[in-house]
């Protein structure tokens, strides 16, 4: 091979490498030289990069480079600085009161921003993307409220949560009339009706016995839910003319909730969120509109 | 055109393959040449300077009369100020430029290859340049043969040093388009600016220094595709750089013609003295007839009239001209020139209605806006009393400089709605006033209350009205009131 001579291809130009086979010679295209450089270029950047950054694994380690290059380093510094970059507004947020911050539209959109952020990651779960709330989780969108639809009534359930662990929860449980042997069978089933006829404004059953049920709902429910069944924020005891029951408002449901109440659970979320986020919650959830 | 080079006839060579040589055109003057440098001024020049021009708009508002303000998204033009969404101006000027294009080329072919395209520009200046240092073309061809001397070298460096000063500058020119000039040229100096600054300059340098210094009329041959496309613009009335073989042919040295006219055999005026190839930026000779590399720059003519003149010899041997003129030349007819063809009149057509419209829209544009996004999540709420709630969520636009109040209400022909803006109190009407920043937008969350128990279809059309009460100025969205099915 050593001594062939130079050889062009006629059509292409190219120089070829004397191989032949049937007549077919094999042209000599060699990478091109800028191809080549850069190639040997990165070859000798990777060796830069060695030392300097993070690169081979060892056995139970990796070697950490002379720079001290560091991915999840480099996130902790980006998310202080974001942090801080909201801490301003943050403090006006911490000084402001709820009406303060409504009021002003800086701070407004700031807390919208923020608390409906951290609806959707801390309250959708139960009370739904939309705030619409499921069976035994309150709808927030109307304007129904258990224990208050004012922008402070929210912050406060917000806070320390409904029957929690936290000292300043708010807390009212109904009796178990029927578990706890309080009402017979009848007596239920006719305050059921009672108030599914008069103030839910739904069908009671045929031949319902109204009258012993109002006797009933006076001597054991209007304590609590009122002569008019309009309930108490400062007790939790829901509203019953309200179209939206917790638990439903056909016969069945309140009989079933009469006889053996359930208690729905809603953590505090001061010591998790602090302060501002729990200020911005409040206030996004005022804003969906059934706020008062 | 019938002189494309038959493969058969060149089998004796030893390849088949030719690389590109380089083009050394020579300096020619005459009229293309002169008006070429006039546009090289002028377009250079608004170039490099446009961006130190001011624009008084008020207070608050950047004084530069063109600015691109990415980061607070708006950008300027003179009297003209484009917000994000209104990019469509943008699209419409490409649209203008583009038909811009296919006009210029059915009126006289590429005008804009030869005059206008920047590449065409800065080569022609990186070549004055380059002649600055290396002479002209002769000398330039030896001067590249001589072996390397300190001469050689400290030519080369001079003539690499400015087409590098100028293709920096090129870049440092870019950058002020998308900032403040004067305040970029102290941070550039004082060496604050950002890194992107530094990078774009670099970009723009590198890419100034390799397309005009060395890649020149490769640009154009190998990477442009507006040669290609352009062939399919033109037509037989279009005026082009057209040698006339009906007057010059058959070609040949003036002692020779003069013999052959002398003995009563065809001599053309074309005395083959190859001026017009060596002036070529491109290295073509146009006597082979319109080709892909020609940018139709129009310095051969000046080369082909200077020696017209000098052989005493009518000028016009290479002239614009089109294809129908040459064949009715070679039947001996008048030439005829038409520029008012079908083709022409819908170009100018749309250039006029697009700009129209466009003029129309700025001088009509409105300075208030709103968007309104209906909530999807719940569609509507049943409140306690039987009232339906609908909750939106709206963008209000104010584009005027100064602050202002606008009153947005609802209105609706399926019945009784009234509306509300967390955060802000309504008025005694139901009426509700949006204060607004100058050149500013607000969010805004809107709740829309219907009548107690009213009886609404799933769907009623609803109107908010957004008026800026100063003005007169009033925006009308109609968007939606959800009601639960019936």
């Amino acid at each position: 091979m050593a001594e062939h001579k130079k050889e062009i291809d006629k059509l292409s130009g190219v120089e070829t490498t004397g191989h032949e086979w049937d007549g077919l010679k094999e042209l000599n295209n060699p990478l091109p030289k800028w191809w080549l450089y850069l190639f040997y270029a990165t070859i000798v950047w990777s060796v830069g990069y060695w030392v300097l950054m993070p690169s081979w694994p060892l056995v139970s380690d990796y070697t950490s480079g002379l720079l001290g290059h560091s991915q999840r380093a480099n996130v902790h510094r980006e998310f202080e600085a974001a942090m801080s970059e909201r801490a301003e507004t943050g403090n006006q947020l911490m000084e402001a009161s709820l009406e303060e911050i409504r009021s002003t539209p800086e701070l407004l959109e700031f807390a919208l921003a923020s608390g409906g952020a951290a609806f959707a990651d801390n309250c959708a779960p139960c009370h739904g993307t939309g705030a619409t709330g499921f069976e035994g989780y309150p709808n927030l969108q109307d304007d129904v409220w258990i224990w208050g639809g004012s922008m402070d009534d929210i912050l406060q359930t917000i806070s320390y949560g409904v029957r929690s662990e936290h000292p300043d929860t708010r807390f009212g449980e109904m009796l178990a009339f029927g578990r706890d042997e309080i009402l017979n069978d009848d007596e239920i089933s006719a305050v059921a009706n009672y108030v599914a006829a008069e103030l839910a404004g739904t069908e009671p059953e045929d031949g319902a016995d109204l009258d012993t049920g109002a006797t009933v709902y006076m001597d054991n429910c209007a304590a609590c839910h009122g002569d008019e069944g309009l309930g108490s924020k400062e007790l939790g005891a829901p509203n019953l003319t309200a179209p939206n029951y917790l638990y439903g408002n056909t016969v069945e449901a309140i009989e079933a909730q009469v006889n053996n109440p359930r208690h729905g659970v809603m953590p505090p979320w001061i010591d998790r969120l602090g302060e501002t986020t729990v200020k911005s919650l409040a206030v996004y959830v005022h804003s969906l509109g059934g706020g008062q | 055109m019938s002189t494309n080079v038959d493969p058969s006839t060149q089998l004796d060579e030893d390849t088949w393959f030719v690389s590109a040589e380089k083009v050394y055109p020579q300096s020619v003057k005459g009229t293309f040449r002169t008006i070429k440098w006039a546009i090289l001024f002028v377009t250079l020049g608004i170039y490099y300077f446009l961006p130190f021009i001011r624009w008084d708009r008020g207070p608050g508002a950047p004084d530069q009369a063109v600015l691109v303000d990415f980061e607070a998204r708006r950008a300027y033009f003179f009297f003209i100020e484009i917000w994000p969404q209104e990019v469509y101006y943008l699209t419409g000027l490409l649209v203008i430029a583009a038909v811009m294009l296919f006009l210029m080329n059915a009126v006289a072919g590429r005008v804009w290859c030869g005059y206008l395209c920047p590449q065409t520009v800065w080569t022609d200046l990186f070549l004055k340049v380059e002649r600055f240092f290396e002479g002209d073309r002769r000398q330039r061809i030896n001067f590249d043969k001589e072996p390397w001397t300190a001469n050689k070298i400290a030519r080369k460096t001079g003539k690499h040093a400015v087409w590098l000063l100028i293709a920096w500058w090129t870049g440092g020119a870019w950058v002020l388009y998308f900032a403040d000039a004067p305040t970029l040229v102290y941070e550039l100096a004082t060496g604050q600016a950002s890194l992107v600054v530094y990078a774009w300059i670099g970009i723009l340098t590198f890419t100034t220094y390799s397309l005009a210094g060395h890649m020149r009329e490769q640009v154009c041959t190998y990477m442009c595709p507006w040669p290609r496309i352009q062939a399919a613009l033109t037509d037989e009335y279009a005026l082009n750089v057209t040698y006339r073989a009906d007057r010059g042919e058959p070609r040949g040295h003036l002692k020779e013609n003069k013999k052959r006219a002398a003995e009563g055999l065809p001599a053309g005026d074309c005395i083959d003295c190859h001026q017009c190839v060596a002036v070529c930026p491109t290295g073509v000779d146009i006597r082979k007839g319109s080709q892909l590399e020609c940018i139709q720059c129009g310095l051969c003519i000046d080369a082909c009239d200077n020696i017209m003149t000098k052989v005493g010899k009518p000028t016009g041997l290479i002239a614009y001209d089109t294809d129908i003129n040459m064949e009715r030349r070679e039947q001996g007819l008048e030439p005829v020139y038409k520029f008012i063809r079908p083709r022409t009149v819908i170009y100018a057509a749309i250039i006029a209605i697009s700009a129209g419209i466009m003029l129309y829209t700025l001088m009509n544009r409105q300075m208030i806006d709103l968007s309104v996004v209906h909530d999807r999540n719940p569609l509507y709420v049943v409140q306690d009393k039987g009232v339906i709630r609908n909750g939106y969520t709206m963008r209000v636009l104010n584009k005027m400089n100064e602050a202002q109040t606008f009153t947005l209400a609802v209105e609706s022909d399926s019945g009784e709605f009234t509306a509300e803006v967390i955060g802000v109190e309504s008025n005694a009407d139901g009426s509700i006033a949006i204060d607004m920043g100058p050149d500013r937008t607000r969010q805004i969350r809107a709740l829309v209350f219907s009548e107690p128990d009213a009886d609404l279809p799933a769907s009623s059309p609803l109107d908010f009205v957004l008026e800026n009460t100063d003005n007169g100025e009033k925006v009308v969205i109609t968007d939606f009131f959800r009601a639960p099915e019936q």
